[in-house]
């Protein structure tokens, strides 16, 4: 899940950068080598801090000089005080969390907003890959089944269900093809997802 | 000079003396009229000023730092594996000094000089230091050496806690913190194996309460039973089980009280060789330095408040295997840190020697360090 700023990840980046105030303070969760906190601090003029568990991921924070917290988020936030961010941003790791509920309420707590990303497992690709009898595999979802860290992939439309039922309210959505936004039936044309979002 | 060498070694070095005659006032209100560091110093300072880095002891250890001496090569610096021509501390780049910290036993006034006052020894007289006195009398050292700004200060464990003083006492003086292995202060188990390493020096006959020299003696047998004890705690269980596990030192069992198991053999071993060069004075004051260090203290207990002043930006390192001063210790540090939104990054080092990981080679412990000061070199550029 290391974010190394090919043309996906660029998409990704670009619509999480349109959705932050520049000079806000923005804690990365999963940040991997950092790039995209160097590339919020070029481009937004943000401050703040990754978290990431792998121990080659924060070398890479160091080196790209992007403070890096290593830590394992499955153990939550407790490091960080409610509030003392503007974002919280997690960026296509959700689907590899296994407390998907627990990371985001953390990261409410800890963040005015907060702003996922995520692959959509409603995409029509997906869906045909799975009537055809297997699991989807592609760029965005590049993992076998026996080997993927995504233990919970959801489609846009779960997503939804999910912040409905939370407490959560959605602020902005921006839904990503091959890098042009998807307007037109999301949840079936839509690979990946970016969701701003605040506590309701 | 400046040429990288196969072996990246900083080669021959000479300690130097700098001597201090303006009364220093102690935190337990004892004034020292005047006094001596020693101190080694490795790589150039550039001509801004601005590429000094203060590496700061731990407990037995001393100034030397790294390379060797030219009289006795086979006495290596006690951090040459993170110090030198190509090494994470780049002494190509960096201007590097180590400082033997007042009352040690290693050429900086101590217990051991001679008392002006008396003309004999200080022995039990010489009063009790504590970290911040340390962090006065290195500030000192750097006003002697004309450096205004470090562009690190840095240390594992005590020497780590020599990093965080520095950082919230001196905060105009400090770029960034290395703070390596260490606690925001001691637990009390951590205190508790303190006591037992300072009584079993005290109780020793040969201790004369702290007046051994004149007795022409030492308590080298209280001091072997206090390094013992503090290397059953620098490392972990599964690395003595795996370095000693329950091998005999003669094949068999003999019913006697000689070495029987290979771990004693190792401790007795260690406890003597530290009992010939450690002086007991200093090991008592040191120990003490660490059972005080409490910058919360002052602050209600409130760890950020008392960090409160720095503005430095802060590397933190901890290692999984270190209960002595455990990773969740750290992470108080690192906690009070992000509370007052300083720069700081976090490393939980996943490595089996228990606290003394911090003085051993790891490639990814060295690795960060490397990254870490070519990030300190690039800012320094700008």
């Amino acid at each position: 899940m290391s974010a190394n700023g090919n043309g996906f990840k660029r998409a990704d980046f670009d619509a999480i950068a349109e959705s932050i105030r520049p000079g806000s303070r923005v804690l990365d969760l999963g940040c991997g080598d950092g790039v995209l906190l160097k590339y919020l601090k070029g481009a937004r003029g943000v401050t703040g801090y990754g978290v990431e568990i792998d121990d080659a991921s924060v070398l890479g924070c160091v080196r790209n000089g992007v403070d890096v917290i290593q830590s394992d988020l499955e153990r939550g936030l407790s490091e960080f005080e409610s509030r003392s961010f503007d974002y919280v941003i997690l960026s296509q790791t959700l689907q590899a969390m296994m407390n998907s509920e627990r990371i985001i309420n953390d990261m409410l707590r800890v963040g005015r907003e907060g702003i996922v990303t995520f692959p959509n497992f409603g995409y029509w690709k997906n869906r045909l890959q799975v009537l055809g009898g297997h699991m989807p595999v592609s760029d965005n979802l590049p993992y076998q089944w026996h080997d993927t860290p995504n233990v919970h992939l959801c489609t846009i439309s779960d997503f939804e269900g999910f912040c409905a039922s939370h407490n959560v309210r959605i602020l902005e959505r921006k839904v990503l093809t091959d890098g042009r936004t998807v307007s037109v039936l999301p949840n079936l044309l839509g690979s990946l997802a970016v969701y701003r979002f605040q506590r309701a | 000079m400046d040429t990288r060498t196969t072996t990246g070694s900083v080669g021959v070095v000479t300690p130097q003396t700098a001597k201090f005659s303006e009364p220093l006032r102690l935190r337990s209100g004892a004034v020292m009229d005047a006094y001596d560091l020693v101190y080694e110093t490795y790589g150039r300072l550039n001509v801004e000023r601005s590429n000094a880095v203060l590496v700061c002891h731990a407990l037995n250890a001393a100034h030397h730092v790294a390379g060797y001496y030219a009289d006795d090569p086979h006495n290596i610096g006690w951090w040459d594996n993170m110090i030198g021509p190509g090494k994470p501390v780049d002494t190509d780049r960096f201007f590097v000094i180590g400082v033997n910290n007042l009352g040690g036993c290693h050429g900086s006034t101590g217990p051991m000089s001679l008392n002006p006052k008396t003309g004999k020894p200080w022995g039990a007289d010489f009063p009790v230091v504590t970290v911040e006195d340390w962090v006065a009398t290195q500030a000192r050292l750097a006003d002697h050496l004309g450096i205004r700004r470090f562009a690190a200060v840095m240390g594992g464990s005590l020497g780590a806690m020599q990093s965080l003083a520095w950082s919230h006492i001196h905060p105009e003086r400090v770029r960034h913190a290395l703070v390596i292995a260490c606690a925001p202060n001691l637990s009390a188990q951590n205190i508790a194996f303190n006591e037992v390493a300072r009584q079993a020096i005290i109780t020793d006959p040969d201790f004369h309460g702290g007046h051994y020299y004149e007795h022409n003696t030492r308590p080298t047998r209280g001091l072997r039973v206090a390094r013992m004890v503090g290397h059953i705690t620098y490392l972990s269980d599964d690395e003595m089980a795996s370095k000693f596990g329950r091998q005999l030192k003669n094949g068999k069992l003999n019913y006697t009280f000689d070495t029987e198991f290979e771990i004693e053999s190792y401790l007795r071993h260690q406890g003597g060789k530290f009992s010939e060069y450690f002086d007991a004075n200093t090991y008592l004051r040191i120990t003490k330095a660490l059972d005080y260090f409490d910058p919360a203290l002052d602050h209600g207990g409130n760890l950020a408040k008392a960090l409160s002043p720095a503005r430095a930006k802060f590397l933190v390192v901890s290692f999984t295997t270190d209960w002595r001063f455990s990773p969740q210790r750290s992470r108080e540090i690192v906690k009070a840190l992000l509370d007052n939104r300083c720069g700081v990054s976090y490393a939980e080092i996943n490595a089996p020697h228990g606290h003394d990981a911090f003085l051993l080679e790891d490639a990814r412990y060295h690795g960060l360090v490397a990254a870490y000061f070519d990030r300190i070199e690039r800012e320094l550029a700008t």
